[in-house]
């Protein structure tokens, strides 16, 4: 498939995963009632064999897939993420990641981009969830683009992979065809004076608030993370040490996730002052995507604001 | 291949001195739902299961999970008796370093298809490997063996409605029914009674059997082998310590219990003396 402006993530991956099953039998999908909501529902038509629905099961979804995982297949399991996580976290703890099953869990719809579906379903804490669990990688998709290009790469990855998808299509900031290393962050705007360490929606939030910096003055580099387990260290110590000061920007709880991450690889590595935007202590709650961001304290100026912070903060 | 009951209660009788000598040999263990198992695992190593302990990770080979992951030393006694490892490896039990930890870990020892441990987990495993049987249609039969006070987990139930639902007619579980949990007895603490018509209303065909009896045992599996279309419950009503009586007798006690050197030759003696 082409990508373009209004490529939806979901049709990305259920793309991928249509062509990998064409190609590879031991591919198989697992959805717990929410295929519709994933797209992964055309599927269940195609391969009725190998796209399963356990109905509203999540527990036993990730079993069955961890078992078809041990008898050598390659599953995909997809729910909402608060369900893709904090719903199943024993049993992608033991079951996938203990055990060793390489399954890939696709939890869809992360942070504040519940929208209507509000505080039961908003999951701020789902990459805490897995950032706690040794060998599984945390992937955020920034865009469209860049999910093409980090799939086939997920697929081959030979441990469990955590896909925090969006399933509509935030800004386009990759071009198809992309040169994405899922082990690497991309500097996507070099600058002198602070870093933005950003990931998921919260990308094209930092290199808006990069262009309110430059009007004062304040050269910001912005990197965009959206593996923050295994982190790329070396990448952010080398901005680091350029700029001498951080801001990490997420649409999940700031502790536990990628600003947790950066803060603890700074510490060990190369230690500046550090602010972090995202979700402080708060739960969910109804509302679409603008109106949450300032409930929340995740728009541009709140990422400028926290860059102006940083940048004071320097000795 | 096993066939005469004799045997088997041999087997299951080296099981059970396997299971005392390697959990004496750490001196603690949950050799109580070991003993109980005892039997069932003569029955399916013995007889009903086509493995390769050269190859344990052979293709289409059948396979177990012992969803009651604290039963391992009971697997690994069996694995022992039937060749994928030395019997010395039993004394190993729990050390730093060993291949033979508490609950049952797949990627550590020979012979174990599912790591298990944390409850309710093992039986979704199952029906994944059997549905991975049928789309390979290596003809295998998938075996899980589950505890009666694990079945409180909402997980196995899960599990069970997916089965029957799909029909996974090579899906055989055990339930391990001694009636006792670490707490108390399953009546006091969660009844799961009546649990053969639970498993029924769930679209299992259920055997329920002397859960010690190798004859019993035998000749449900070669029943629930017959029946297609429909996933099979086999509830051993069993006794949880048998074979040993001070085991026995500790009931719920016996969950986890020291075993002593001197406990060790009492219970290998009464064993033995079985033969």
């Amino acid at each position: 498939m082409e990508i373009n402006e209004k490529t939806l993530m979901r049709d990305v991956l259920v793309d991928f995963l249509r062509e990998q099953m064409k190609r590879d039998e031991r591919v198989v999908v697992i959805d717990a009632d929410l295929a519709k909501c994933a797209g992964t529902i055309a599927l269940e038509k195609e391969f009725p064999d190998r796209a399963l629905n356990v109905g509203i099961a999540e527990a036993n979804m990730a079993g069955i897939a961890a078992g078809l995982a041990g008898y050598g297949f390659k599953p995909f399991i997809t729910s909402f993420a608060p369900f893709a996580s904090r719903r199943i976290a024993d049993q992608a703890m033991i079951s996938i990641c203990y055990a060793k099953q390489n399954v890939k869990i696709v939890g869809t719809d992360p942070g504040i981009a519940a929208e209507l579906n509000g505080g039961t379903h908003m999951p701020f804490e789902d990459v805490s969830v897995y950032r706690a669990i040794p060998d599984i990688l945390i992937y955020e998709p920034t865009d469209a683009a860049e999910f093409k290009a980090a799939l086939p790469q997920i697929l081959d990855y030979p441990h469990p992979v955590y896909i925090r998808m969006h399933r509509k299509n935030p800004p386009l900031l990759h071009k198809e065809g992309c040169d994405f290393d899922l082990m690497r962050a991309d500097v996507l705007k070099a600058g002198a004076d602070v870093t933005i360490v950003a990931t998921g929606l919260m990308v094209s939030t930092s290199l808006e608030a990069a262009e309110l910096l430059r009007k004062e003055g304040i050269d910001a580099e912005v990197i965009c993370c959206p593996v923050c387990k295994p982190l790329d260290v070396a990448t952010l110590k080398a901005s680091f040490e350029k700029t001498g000061a951080a801001v990490t920007a997420e649409n999940h709880n700031v502790n536990n996730a990628l600003g947790s991450a950066v803060c603890e690889a700074a510490a060990e590595n190369c230690p500046v002052p550090i602010e972090r935007v995202g979700v402080k202590e708060k739960f969910g709650e109804v509302g679409k995507v603008p109106y949450l961001r300032g409930v929340y304290g995740m728009n541009a100026e709140d990422v400028a604001a926290a860059a102006r912070k940083a940048v004071s903060r320097k000795k | 291949m096993i066939t005469s009951v004799k045997e088997l209660e041999n087997v299951a009788r080296n099981i059970r001195a396997n299971i005392v000598e390697c959990i004496a040999s750490l001196g603690v263990g949950h050799i109580g739902g070991c003993l109980s198992i005892a039997d069932v695992l003569a029955v399916l190593y013995g007889k009903h299961m086509r493995y390769d302990p050269k190859n344990p990770k052979a293709e289409g080979r059948d396979r177990l999970v012992c969803s009651k992951g604290h039963a391992g030393p009971a697997i690994y006694s069996a694995l022992a008796e039937f060749g994928f490892f030395p019997k010395e490896e039993l004394y190993t039990l729990n050390r730093g370093g060993t291949k033979l930890p508490s609950h049952c870990d797949m990627n550590k020892t020979p012979g174990v298809d599912m790591t298990a441990g944390s409850l309710g987990q093992g039986l979704s495993c199952a029906l994944g490997a059997a549905i991975g049987s049928k789309l390979k249609g290596d003809g295998a039969t998938i075996y899980a063996i589950i505890g009666d006070g694990e079945s409180q987990e909402g997980q196995i139930w899960e599990a069970a409605m997916y089965a029957g639902s799909h029909k996974l007619d090579n899906l055989i579980v055990f339930t391990d029914y001694n009636k006792m949990q670490l707490d108390g007895t399953t009546a006091d603490i969660c009844d799961l009674n009546p649990l053969a018509d639970k498993w029924r209303a769930f679209n299992f065909a259920v055997w329920d059997i002397p859960g010690n009896d190798v004859a019993e045992i035998d000749k449900a599996i070669t029943e629930a082998k017959a029946v297609s279309g429909k996933p099979k419950m086999i509830i051993l009503n069993t006794v949880k310590g048998k074979g040993v009586s001070f085991v026995e007798e500790a009931k719920v006690g016996s969950h986890s219990m020291n075993i002593s050197a001197e406990q060790r030759d009492i219970a290998l003696k009464e064993i033995k003396g079985g033969r």
